[in-house]
């Protein structure tokens, strides 16, 4: 049921509860339009990677509803594995299979859900292990790649599934800091291409340069959703502009 | 004063490894195998939601692990042809034999061992490596097989293969269902020509040997086969 006007990823007042006194997300209402760039802020603990994780239904939630390309998350006859497959989604902490090769890391799923044949998964894998310049690393395991470079190919392992959608979680927040640039540029290329993508990040200037949304959280609210601009040029809750002075500060 | 003979290992040497060595080593390969596979499916039981067969498979390694061994061979051997015979229906108790029913037993035992080992090396695989393999599109079994089950055995790859090691020494206790193994063989050749201290001193040597070797083996091989990580 593809519907072409609706957003790609709609959320409607979810919420989530570890236990009854603690709650993780309060009421979130969002959405993602197809080939926006929304970008989700706000300090740690506010329930942002919660929420991203929500919406491949990685992380269960208790009441709302989500839809993604109109499909709705909590309908039982939903198949999960299936678009889960069309949602790309980059971790913080890359999350390679570190037994498998580059290649083999790129072809996986390609393979066991797309039904792909190996040559065909191994084209793929490797133009987009060029596009993100790691060529000439495709017989290399995981570990014996950077920080950035394995960031890189974990992009390229959620492109090769041709996604509709890519969702990063604080994809380079496990980065040294010379390598946040070389995993930023290939975010950013996505981005101009017009790859709907919902981004978890504390990169303000990745947000200023591609966002089209910025989304701010606290203690699992959403106390800000609105466009870039309005969000840099004037936050109006004292928590956004709290949490903007401190990380704009230097 | 006494004197010893050693010729006489060198003389039933062919017998001592055609029939004795090779029962032993086709029995461990065996049973290693089929504890390995029985107990990856144990540790992913206990792992499950369902808490039916959790429970189910809980029960089932603390019972193992609870009785002698010794006991569980001799149980099995005496019960699994009437089990044969409630569950196929026959007059009569089914014939198992005692090869099959060594291995069968030892596989049994063994899973409930191995199953523990694997449930560890399971739940060594970080969280996030089966968040990345459901992302993708991979249903559970997807993901167990070609994600978290291949690291956990590449994991704990040493433990199981010590594990092989102990369960080479114990198949010698096959011999209270009177099979000839390696140690029965041995022990046959000493009763009958009155050779007890040379063949169960040979014995014991053979023993210490392959267990040393394939222990110093496992060594290298953890350095080896290790994931970079």
């Amino acid at each position: 049921m593809s519907n072409s006007a609706a957003p790609m990823i709609e959320m409607a007042a979810v919420s989530k509860w570890y236990s009854p006194q603690f709650q993780v997300l309060k009421d979130c209402t969002t959405s993602v339009d197809r080939g926006e760039v929304v970008v989700v802020c706000g300090p740690s603990g506010s329930g942002k990677s919660t929420l991203i994780k929500c919406v491949n239904a990685l992380e269960p939630f208790q009441s709302g509803t989500i839809r993604v390309d109109g499909i709705n998350l909590s309908d039982p006859g939903t198949n999960l594995p299936k678009l889960r497959a069309r949602i790309g989604m980059v971790f913080q902490h890359f999350e390679l299979f570190p037994h498998l090769k580059i290649t083999e890391n790129l072809c996986l799923a390609q393979e066991k859900v797309l039904g792909r044949s190996r040559e065909e998964a191994m084209a793929k894998g490797r133009a987009l292990l060029d596009r993100v310049g790691l060529s000439e690393h495709a017989e290399k395991f995981p570990g014996q790649l950077s920080g950035g470079q394995q960031q890189r190919v974990a992009i390229a392992r959620a492109l090769a599934m041709d996604p509709i959608a890519m969702l990063f979680d604080e994809p380079t927040s496990a980065l040294d800091p010379e390598m946040i640039t070389e995993v930023l540029d290939v975010m950013v290329e996505l981005a101009r291409e017009g790859m709907t993508m919902m981004v978890v990040t504390h990169e303000m200037g990745f947000a200023r340069k591609v966002a089209h949304r910025v989304v701010f959280m606290d203690r699992g609210e959403i106390i800000e959703d609105r466009s870039k601009d309005e969000f840099f040029g004037s936050p109006r809750s004292d928590r956004a502009q709290l949490f903007l002075s401190k990380i704009l500060a230097h | 004063m006494f004197q010893f003979d050693f010729d006489i290992i060198l003389k039933t040497l062919p017998y001592l490894l055609k029939e004795g060595m090779a029962f032993t080593l086709t029995l461990t390969a065996l049973a290693a195998f089929g504890g390995l596979v029985l107990g990856t499916l144990l540790a992913l039981m206990r792992l499950s939601t369902l808490p039916g067969l959790a429970l189910a498979a809980t029960g089932y390694v603390n019972l193992m692990r609870s009785l002698p061994l010794v006991l569980v061979i001799f149980w099995f051997y005496f019960l699994v042809p009437y089990i044969g015979q409630a569950i196929l229906r026959t007059e009569r108790p089914v014939e198992v034999g005692a090869f099959a029913s060594a291995l069968i037993t030892f596989t049994l035992f063994e899973a409930a061992y191995f199953s523990e080992i694997m449930r560890a090396g399971i739940q060594s695989v970080p969280k996030g490596q089966l968040s990345a393999g459901y992302a993708l599109g991979l249903n559970y079994r997807q993901v167990m097989s070609y994600v978290v089950v291949p690291q956990a055995l590449r994991n704990m790859l040493p433990v199981i293969l010590t594990q092989t090691i102990v369960l080479f020494q114990d198949t010698s206790l096959v011999y209270v269902i009177s099979i000839t193994d390696f140690l029965g063989a041995a022990s046959k050749v000493a009763q009958r020509d009155g050779r007890l201290i040379e063949m169960y001193l040979f014995a014991a040597l053979v023993y210490f040997l392959i267990s040393f070797l394939a222990s110093l083996l496992v060594r290298r091989l953890q350095a080896r086969t290790a994931i970079i990580r």
